[in-house]
């Protein structure tokens, strides 16, 4: 069973706090009381193990904390100590996530609500320590719910939901946050830290429920099938991630109405997209230079507005459609890659194309990518998609090719 | 346009190479005759263990059109031919998976074949073999369930012998001298064995059965749940815990609806229940969970839940107290305790029988000289002994006496 820790902080009103986006999750972490973590360094999702521990050493957490031998165990751990009740926290970057995923591919069909922290590294080789999101798409199509955060604040609050979200027995799925290396997990920002007894009144304590592995209700986990059980079982995983859209609904709603604050609309932020001709599309860090662009551009007349994805799995189908319909050409800039895949283009260009298939309206679609490796998305970065946008838009036409923002050439 | 479909049943691990060469000798033997052909398992079965009942196919056809259309599924639901490599089987197949029990005849056809290896009279084995809506043909080749060919064995013929019998129930698909030619270029082939396969071309006997032949039992079936009926996160229930056995004595546990394993036995023991010593080793030591606590402490062994493995027999500390016998010698699954309260001395005369049972309690581990098999075949066939090749059961039961 999960254990309450003791000494709760007192009451009150948020605080305020300069903290980096790993420091942020860590009190989130804190306020929701995590029982079971697991560790292993690997840049920039180490500076989240840090933070954890100073809680622990300082008194303001207690749980377990167990530093592994390598990503496949501390994940493994993780998923154990769940399925016993605990409520539990891991996180890795890079090739140190990608060490794991012989366990992150058990967790979704085991159910185990694992919350794990990405600080989004670019993969080995060559050994590289920046942003690129190609890690946590490792896991896309497996059932781990993944969302992408942009700010210190957005990586505190998203924790909690995050928690809300995954234990709740309609769901019971493991859950990725991806933040982007050094852009988040390194950078410094002013955050509110809600009081424990907010916090208490958003997010009730795990449950496993019929599936808690206790003598008390003797059950086997993960029992060997065959060919005749394995389509029910995938399909039962696929209806938890279905429910798990409106579970994301209410939860935000109720963050609003405990905190006071955080999007009405979960699943992505749309900046002025109102009247946009050309509608950019990323995750993460990168709607920073989106967003002033945007505005440098509005200056001179042009209407470009930005729609940066929360939510990647599940995947807001209809609402991105709705928002997207409305442009006259969409610049999608991924800071990933899916090499070979059609146009050549990065995953979420090539999502974003597949949801766009049934639409009504389907403007052009250009597909961009950028910043990989932890290198900067420029202003002249965002210039340069939002004209070939509005090339297309006057054609009419995608030119059906993806183009590489900032490479040498 | 025509087409050949053959399955042979086989216990897995011991007999998954017999099986292997008999549907690759079908397929490369239609191939004399330019017919196309496919020869796989079933990959569901599990036939890298002991003794799980596990299913081979065959399919032979005129065209490759007409392969394909009989092969677009997971595996064929009619066959022509049934081909069986241990008689125990005529009890019944449950898969690996365990979704109850096929009756070995199910798939065969009207007027189709149930090939098989037995010793056994045509009677003895329609005991066994559960009633089918439809005639079909017993072809019986009379030999002892092969365990040759199992790597540490030698060869024994038997897959020649089954492919020779093959081509006198499906002589327009298989010639004799087709399955002849395909065994001689085989690997494993050779001259001597081309004999074994003419001489089984013309010994096979075989009897129409009618469809008020055979063991009326309806056999134990269960219905797969729903997506959404399932419990989630590759999660089941543990079995309860179970309760005395009467009158406050005794322990008998909940045991699984599901999972049964009747024909994953080629032997079951039988208990001296007069010389327990309720030393308790054949409860600790049963992987299966298979011995319930009789009031009187001695040990009764539930048939639902035995495989036949053995480790009872081999931990029992008291000469003669747990044997195993041979299944084929039973035809029901009954409580032996019950039987030795109800009769201790009919029991004891019983139990004695089943001991003595020799007939067909011996598989073949392959031939150590040229014309065992004539030699062992007049032998067992005339007097129901097993000279010359004693498998591992045989040489427990030999010094077994009540």
């Amino acid at each position: 069973m999960a254990v309450e820790t003791k000494a709760a902080p007192a009451a009150g009103a948020d605080k305020e706090l300069l903290i980096s986006g790993s420091e942020a999750v860590a009190e989130a972490l804190t306020l929701a009381d995590i029982d079971v973590v697991t560790a292993y360094p690997i840049r920039p999702y180490d500076t989240v193990m840090q933070a954890i521990a100073k809680k622990i050493s300082g008194g303001q957490l207690q749980a377990e904390y167990i530093v592994a031998e390598g990503e496949h165990s501390q994940f493994e751990i993780v998923k154990h100590a769940s399925t016993v009740g605990a409520r539990v926290f891991c996180g890795s970057s890079g090739v140190g996530w990608a060490y794991a995923m012989e366990c992150l591919v058990v967790t979704p069909p085991l159910r185990v609500p694992m919350i794990a922290l990405v600080g989004n590294r670019a993969l080995d080789d060559p050994g590289a320590f920046g942003v690129e999101h190609n890690d946590a798409l490792f896991v896309r199509d497996l059932g781990w719910m993944l969302c992408w955060v942009d700010t210190s604040q957005e990586a505190l609050d998203t924790t909690l939901i995050a928690y809300r979200v995954a234990e709740d027995r309609r769901v019971f799925l493991p859950l990725a946050i991806s933040a982007d290396g050094a852009f988040l997990t390194h950078s410094q920002a002013i955050t509110m830290v809600p009081p424990k007894e907010k916090v208490d009144r958003f997010l009730p304590r795990y449950n496993r429920g019929d599936l808690l592995l206790h003598p008390d209700n003797p059950i086997t986990v993960a029992p060997q099938a065959n060919e005749d059980w394995v389509i029910e079982i995938r399909r039962q995983n696929d209806e938890a991630m279905k429910r798990a859209s409106a579970v994301v609904e209410e939860a935000y709603a109720d963050f609003r109405k405990v905190f006071g604050r955080g999007p009405e609309n979960p699943w992505f932020e749309e900046y002025m997209t109102e009247d946009a001709d050309v509608i950019l599309v990323g995750m993460g860090t990168i709607s920073l230079p989106m967003k002033v662009g945007i505005r440098n551009m509005r200056a001179q007349g042009k209407k470009v507005g930005l729609l940066r994805l929360r939510w990647f799995r599940p995947f807001a189908t209809e609402k991105v459609v709705a928002v997207l319909s409305k442009a006259k050409a969409i610049g999608v800039v991924d800071r990933d890659y899916s090499f070979g895949s059609p146009f050549n283009a990065g995953v979420v260009a090539t999502e974003i194309r597949a949801a766009m298939y049934n639409a009504d309206t389907r403007p052009p679609l250009l597909s961009f990518i950028g910043g990989l490796g932890g290198r900067e998305v420029t202003l002249e970065d965002v210039y340069k998609a939002t004209d070939l946008c509005y090339s297309a838009a006057n054609s009419g036409k995608s030119d059906a090719k993806t183009h590489w923002l900032g490479v040498r050439e | 346009m025509s087409a050949l479909i053959c399955e042979v049943v086989y216990r897995g691990i011991f007999q998954k190479n017999l099986a292997a060469r008999i549907v690759r000798g079908i397929v490369l033997s239609a191939r004399k005759a330019d017919r196309w052909g496919i020869a796989f398992g079933r990959y569901g079965d599990s036939p890298q263990r002991n003794g799980i009942p596990a299913k081979d196919f065959a399919i032979v056809a005129d065209t490759k059109e007409e392969l394909e259309q009989n092969m677009a599924r997971y595996e064929p639901k009619h066959v022509d031919v049934t081909i069986v490599v241990d008689d125990t089987l005529s009890k019944g197949v449950e898969s690996w998976a365990w979704y109850g029990l096929q009756p070995i005849n199910k798939l065969t056809v009207p007027n189709g074949t149930v090939l098989m290896t037995s010793l056994q009279s045509f009677d003895s084995l329609l005991k066994d073999i559960h009633k089918k809506d439809a005639p079909y043909n017993l072809a019986l080749l009379r030999a002892k369930a092969s365990f040759a060919g199992l790597w540490v064995y030698r060869e024994d013929h038997t897959e020649v012998r089954i492919l020779g019998a093959l081509a006198k129930i499906a002589p327009s698909f298989l010639t004799l001298d087709a399955v002849c030619e395909a065994i001689k270029e085989s690997d494993w082939g050779s001259d001597l064995k081309v004999a074994s396969a003419r001489k089984a071309y013309d010994r096979i006997e075989n009897r129409q059965v009618a469809i008020t032949e055979g063991n009326d039992e309806i056999p134990f079936s269960f219905e797969m749940p729903k997506w959404w009926e399932m419990r989630e996160g590759v999660t089941i229930p543990a079995i309860p815990v179970g309760k005395p056995k009467e009158a406050g004595k005794g322990y008998v546990p909940e045991r699984n609806p599901y999972f049964k394993k009747y024909t994953t036995r080629t032997m079951r023991p039988v208990i001296d229940f007069d010389t327990c010593v309720k030393c308790n080793l054949c409860w600790i030591s049963c992987p299966d969970s298979v011995f319930d606590v009789m009031p009187d402490g001695t040990f009764d062994a539930a048939m639902e839940a035995c495989c036949g493995c053995g480790v009872c027999e081999a931990v029992c500390p008291v000469e003669n107290c747990i044997t195993m016998v041979n299944e084929q010698a039973f035809s029901d699954n009954n409580s032996q305790w019950e039987m030795w309260r109800a009769d201790k001395a009919g029991y004891k005369t019983w139990l004695g029988a089943k001991i003595a049972d020799k007939v067909t309690t011996a598989r073949s581990h392959g031939f150590r000289f040229r014309g065992q098999y004539e030699e062992e075949l007049k032998t067992e066939l005339d007097t129901g002994g097993v000279e010359i090749t004693t498998g591992i059961p045989g040489e427990n039961a030999a010094h077994k006496s009540v």
